[in-house]
């Protein structure tokens, strides 16, 4: 039987990578137009990126490998079928946006800087071509991840409190009803 | 199924509240990122200060600084900024360097007689792979505290449509907004032309911070000095000069001999201001010679090289950080724009004698 709820490295991964993108983002779009403060803007991206890069492989490993809630079968189809989709687009992009974002630097001939010293191999040749079509490609995702988030906020927020079913729940964990009650047992 | 077309909640005021609360939340969050990418609001960014290109701006070039060549050598470090800095640059005898000179004219066709301003960019890569990039003036100090200022001052001295000169009550409100700006407009009435790049001296402008083995921070500037000597060229010399005089004395001297430059740091003493580039240090200063550049060699920025390079002065190696001057910040954002734009005409083909091609097969270069 699938389970009610995402697993917990599952959840954990969810939140922590949502606070991490919905970051970037925002900093992507602000080192493009700050007047103070790109250097250090570009300074957190490019360690934030390869971390979320680093964890969407974590995050995809467990998705594969473990069993996940199945969505409420009253729910329409083609909601189920946007839902699916919606779900590897967001994969797709975890990983295009940091390696987008790597090669653009690489073909660019920028530094791929973590921190002072220490920097990552660049993944491509110096090129004008590749730069330009990585740099649009990467701030095209950007907005369009962008937007999904918003769009996939609104949703989780709409089954939660308007439809109220399991998905929401899903992804925050199941409370446990009969905890308490078992308190009670135990201490007896 | 019926839920997901009808809400639940058969109270449908406790529901509507709850529909505008999402909506209000993915409101907000489409407004703070539209904020923050710059569409909403009046905020200047770093966007603001490319807008008065021309839409005609021949594509492939620099959107500042245009006409310009690149050129190749090798820095020798001295080992003097050894205990001031790890940076490896500091103490390689040989690091290879590419950069570019520069005339401080927008339009890359325009004859060097425009503008007193050469500036030289460069970028040296260590052995351990850190890049050292800059981009020196011949003019050793900003105009203006700040990159808004830099707006401003062009805003006060547009020429009013109906006299045709600036206004001057713009010109007195701007003054009086930055008065350092007199010094730099004096600077520019009585400064000496530049005859030659050869002997020019060019500024770092901005500060930045040196740090030790103990990782102790030396606030510094600096610049690179000729060894050849300085030679001025009086209006009328300018006048009759050829449209291209700085670039070909450069090409000349260089098939006889290699150039020089000292790379000298200047030491901040304490109360020096480190987050203002229109100030400039008292005379007295500690110099230490950091190293000296050989430039060998000069070839067509169409051909590629520092055509390519962005030359972000915050793009700095360990061993040398940023200070808190905030043009030095602003700068980094609007060579980036200017980067992007020109390589993605350079990228999808739009570029024609940027690169090399010629001019007539670009309907943009009318």
């Amino acid at each position: 039987m699938p389970p009610s709820s995402f697993n917990i490295t599952a959840r954990i991964l969810h939140w922590l990578m949502a606070a991490m993108i919905l970051t970037m983002l925002f900093v992507g779009v602000g080192m493009m137009t700050s007047l103070t403060l790109r250097p250090w803007l570009l300074d957190l991206h490019i360690p934030l990126g390869v971390a979320v890069l680093l964890l969407v492989i974590v995050r995809l490993i467990n998705r594969l490998t473990r069993p996940v809630p199945k969505l409420p079968g009253e729910m329409p189809g083609w909601q189920k079928y946007m839902a699916t989709i919606l779900h590897w687009v967001f994969y797709a992009l975890m990983f295009a946006l940091p390696l987008s974002g790597w090669a653009q630097l690489s073909a660019g001939g920028f530094p791929v800087r973590l921190y002072p010293g220490f920097h990552l191999p660049a993944i491509l040749e110096q090129n004008p071509t590749s730069y330009a079509l990585l740099h649009d490609s990467h701030r095209i995702m950007a907005w369009a991840f962008f937007f999904m988030i918003v769009g996939h906020l609104s949703a989780a927020l709409i089954h939660g409190f308007i439809y109220r079913d399991n998905i929401l729940q899903s992804m925050i964990g199941q409370k446990k009803l009969t905890d308490k009650s078992e308190e009670i047992c135990s201490d007896q | 199924m019926k839920k997901y077309f009808f809400p639940a909640d058969s109270k449908k005021r406790k529901t509507g509240i709850r529909l505008a609360g999402i909506a209000l939340t993915a409101l907000l969050l489409v407004s703070a990122f539209a904020w923050s990418a710059g569409l909403i609001g009046q905020r200047n960014t770093t966007r603001t200060f490319l807008e008065n290109t021309p839409d005609s701006f021949p594509a492939g070039y620099r959107r500042a600084h245009g006409k310009g060549i690149c050129f190749e050598g090798t820095f020798h470090a001295s080992g003097n900024a050894v205990p001031l800095s790890i940076a490896q640059v500091f103490g390689q005898k040989d690091v290879p360097a590419v950069g570019r000179f520069s005339l401080g004219t927008g339009n890359p066709h325009a004859p060097d007689n425009s503008s007193r301003t050469v500036s030289m960019a460069l970028m040296l890569t260590s052995a351990d792979g850190e890049q050292w990039r800059m981009k020196l003036n011949n003019k050793p100090f900003f105009g203006t505290r700040d990159a808004v200022g830099f707006l401003k001052q062009i805003e006060a001295f547009k020429p009013d449509p109906t006299t045709g000169k600036p206004n001057p009550e713009k010109v007195a409100a701007f003054l009086k907004e930055y008065p350092e700006a007199k010094k730099s407009m004096e600077y520019d009435a009585k400064a000496p032309w530049t005859k030659s790049f050869a002997g020019s001296e060019y500024y770092v402008i901005n500060a930045f911070l040196l740090i030790d083995s103990n990782g102790k921070e030396h606030p510094v500037r600096w610049s690179m000095r000729p060894q050849a000597p300085f030679v001025s060229m009086s209006a009328e010399e300018r006048k009759k000069a050829g449209p291209n005089y700085l670039f070909d004395e450069l090409k000349k001297r260089l098939e006889k001999a290699p150039l020089y430059w000292d790379l000298v740091l200047t030491i901040a003493e304490p109360g020096d201001p480190v987050n203002d580039p229109s100030q400039q240090w008292p005379a007295n200063r500690k110099q230490i010679i950091a190293g000296t550049l050989e430039v060998n060699r000069v070839f067509d920025q169409a051909e590629g090289g520092c055509r390519d390079i962005n030359f972000d002065p915050t793009l700095v190696p360990k061993g040398i950080a940023l200070s808190d001057d905030p043009v030095l910040a602003a700068r980094a954002g609007i060579y980036s724009h200017s980067y992007n734009d020109r390589v993605r005409e350079i990228g999808y083909g739009k570029a024609t004698d940027a690169v090399g091609k010629p001019k007539k097969d670009n309907s943009q270069n009318k």
